[in-house]
């Protein structure tokens, strides 16, 4: 386990025979938060912000951001089965209790997937700019269409804030590690592409109390998901965050981050 | 010497501004500009001009398949194969190959080369490949599993053609609950299969360890003496010698009466803008999983523009350092035998027209090629000791080491 001078530690969990980074922080009840499919920067503004009010748990997914990837794993299911293990481990040796999560994007479709397996596990559920249903009318923007840069860059509804969190022109290793990201997205979600047609019919289920986020600029999710999300989930409520577009946590962190410690304290 | 004849079909009646336009050639260029009239046009000119290079001496066609652009009309290589089974005589059938990891069903590849060696009395030769990038997108095949399913199609094809049925395949990525199919090929053990590349280390490491031949493709003089260093390398570390019956190169190479006027067809090689494939989105070509992880730094900067193609080079460049040849027969002759010399090839595809070309200049071509140029090829070969793999006798591959032959009283 590393303990940086920023508060965060990262300890290594196996689950399923690989190793799962999990960063944590904060002090008071957990709250596990799923990173994009572009991975994740750490530290975050968002992440902060949640950790002056929860312990906040923040896996890398196999084959994202460095971690192990698991060549067996073929579907987003399989990593909310991930997931849910590593939740057992969790509470068998940490007793963290009642756990709240927060998806961000393919975070959220993982999230959701974690709900539909077992769908008593969490205090609250958090979806923002969530992947894993189908549009009815639009697409969810192919990310294999366009450069790695158009693509983040498409998650932003304000320029100046991708320039200023990445840089504008971002490092050859971060393109590198997004390339990375982008491969296992592609083994796992390649076809059909960013959703699970059965999803839909196993959220009926879930016990938690749901929030519903979502960029109202959101051009790589389109907002009818969130719609449809807060239609299917039993106890759901839909929030938009206007000026915000697909990673509305780098967007506007503080509102989300707000938004977030309301429904889930 | 095994010489083949070579054309990637181009449609060049594709309305080249409307490309400029939409900024791009391929992949996701509007299908509305292709113009079946022209196309029913080209097709049987092609046709026309892979009966000539029979005609003039070629011991051979090649054969290859694209998708979603006009720089390559044929979308199937086997149904060309297929026609030419049946309207040739003599050539050998290569295809350059069918893409393996495009196939849901690698048995119906099976069978339709099985029919095809048939068709042809015994004359195929079945390369696969791992198809082009945009290709996976093109056919909505994961490219991050391509390397897997290219291998795993292939020894499914070739368990097929050798083993009798029925077998269950249960694979990574096939399953199989009966695989026999009724029709195998007629050369045995199997046809032989050559693997054609440009750039990825590990198809090169891949086909040294079948004991495939390996077909360059138009690369740098230079470059393609590394590829057969590591062949070399790799077959003695797997019990062979490796040498020219394992070496193919395909040339870009335009012959015309007069050195203007070759050098004018020639250009004509650089007509998709440059890019062989197209003026395309790097990424398309480059999507992530496909390539080589090793190349993986320059691929990222490829696709967001930071550096030109690691692929290509400007046509002066190419011409050059010989990647195109082009002139009269009394010019190019003593280029091609600096390129036996160097990099001692047995097997040599002529890739000799390409873009707006006229079938009548393509023809032109094809004669001086098969009549001067051939000739003055097949006499460097003897003295430069590169046998085929067909003269040579070598095996078909590590698994099942004995020439490949049509099985029965059937003669050629």
């Amino acid at each position: 386990m590393s303990t940086p001078a920023d508060g965060w530690t990262t300890e290594t969990i196996p689950i399923a025979g690989l190793a799962t980074p999990v960063a944590r922080a904060g002090q008071g009840p957990p709250l596990l938060i799923l990173h994009h499919d572009i991975g994740s920067l750490r530290p975050l503004p968002f992440y902060d912000a949640l950790a002056r009010r929860f312990t906040v748990l923040v896996p890398s997914h196999p084959g994202y951001d460095g971690a192990e990837r698991g060549d067996w794993i073929r579907n987003v299911r399989d990593v909310a089965a991930i997931y849910q293990w590593m939740l057992g481990e969790l509470a068998a040796t940490r007793a963290v209790g009642p756990i709240s999560v927060v998806g961000l994007g393919f975070g959220g479709w993982i999230a959701a997937e974690m709900a539909a397996l077992a769908p008593r596990t969490f205090h609250r559920l958090v979806l923002v700019g969530a992947m894993g249903l189908k549009p009815e009318r639009g697409e969810i923007a192919d990310q294999a269409l366009v450069s790695y840069i158009d693509y983040v860059r498409l998650g932003f509804a304000d320029q100046r804030t991708f320039d200023r969190v990445f840089g504008a022109e971002p490092p050859t290793r971060l393109l590198e590690q997004w390339d990375l990201n982008r491969e296992m997205t592609f083994r796992i979600a390649w076809k059909p592409y960013m959703y699970n047609p059965t999803l839909p019919h196993l959220l009926g289920g879930v016990a938690a109390p749901s929030l519903v986020v979502w960029g109202r600029d959101d051009r790589i999710v389109p907002l009818e998901c969130g719609e449809r999300f807060a239609k299917i989930l039993p106890r759901a409520r839909l929030e938009i965050v206007e000026g915000a577009g697909h990673f509305v946590e780098m967007e506007k962190p503080d509102e989300l981050a707000r938004l977030v410690a309301d429904f889930a304290s | 010497m095994h010489l083949m004849y070579f054309t990637e079909q181009p449609m060049s009646a594709y309305p080249a501004d409307k490309g400029r336009e939409f900024g791009a050639t391929a992949l996701m260029f509007s299908n509305k500009h292709f113009d079946p009239v022209a196309g029913s046009r080209l097709y049987n000119e092609y046709l026309e001009h892979y009966r000539l290079a029979e005609d003039v001496g070629f011991d051979g066609i090649m054969l290859n398949e694209h998708h979603n652009a006009p720089f390559c009309m044929q979308a199937k290589c086997n149904v060309f194969a297929s026609i030419l089974a049946a309207t040739t005589k003599r050539v050998k059938i290569v295809l350059l190959g069918n893409p393996l990891p495009l196939a849901e069903n690698p048995v119906r590849l099976a069978e339709e080369l099985a029919m095809i060696d048939m068709v042809s009395r015994g004359r195929l030769v079945s390369g696969f490949v791992r198809g082009g990038g945009q290709e996976q997108l093109a056919t909505g095949v994961n490219p991050a599993f391509n390397r897997e399913r290219f291998e795993e199609a292939h020894d499914l094809i070739v368990k097929a053609w050798t083993q009798p049925g029925p077998f269950r395949w249960e694979g990574t990525h096939y399953q199989h609950r009966v695989v026999n199919p009724w029709a195998v090929p007629l050369q045995k053990p199997h046809p032989r299969v050559w693997i054609p590349g440009v750039l990825s280390k590990e198809t090169i490491v891949w086909a040294a360890r079948k004991r495939y031949p390996y077909i360059a493709l138009s690369t740098e003089i230079e470059a393609t003496k590394k590829i057969w260093e590591q062949y070399d390398r790799v077959a003695a570390e797997t019990g062979y010698a490796g040498g020219p019956e394992y070496r193919g190169y395909l040339q870009r190479c335009h012959v015309a009466e007069t050195e203007e006027k070759a050098m004018q067809n020639a250009q004509q090689f650089m007509w998709m803008q440059g890019e062989f494939t197209g003026l395309a989105h790097p990424v398309w070509s480059t999507p992530s999983g496909y390539f080589s992880p090793s190349y993986r730094s320059a691929f990222v900067e490829y696709a967001v523009g930071r550096r030109s193609n690691p692929r290509g080079a400007a046509f002066e460049e190419q011409i050059k350092n010989q990647q195109i040849v082009a002139g009269t027969p009394k010019t190019v002759i003593p280029k091609l035998r600096r390129l036996l010399e160097e990099t001692r090839p047995s097997i040599m595809g002529f890739w000799a027209a390409d873009g707006f070309v006229s079938s009548e200049d393509t023809k032109k071509c094809i004669r001086l090629l098969g009549e001067e140029v051939l000739p003055a090829l097949r006499e460097f070969a003897k003295e430069l000791d590169l046998w085929s793999p067909f003269e040579a006798n070598s095996p078909v591959s590590m698994q099942f080491q004995a020439p490949a032959q049509p099985a029965g009283a059937t003669t050629i």
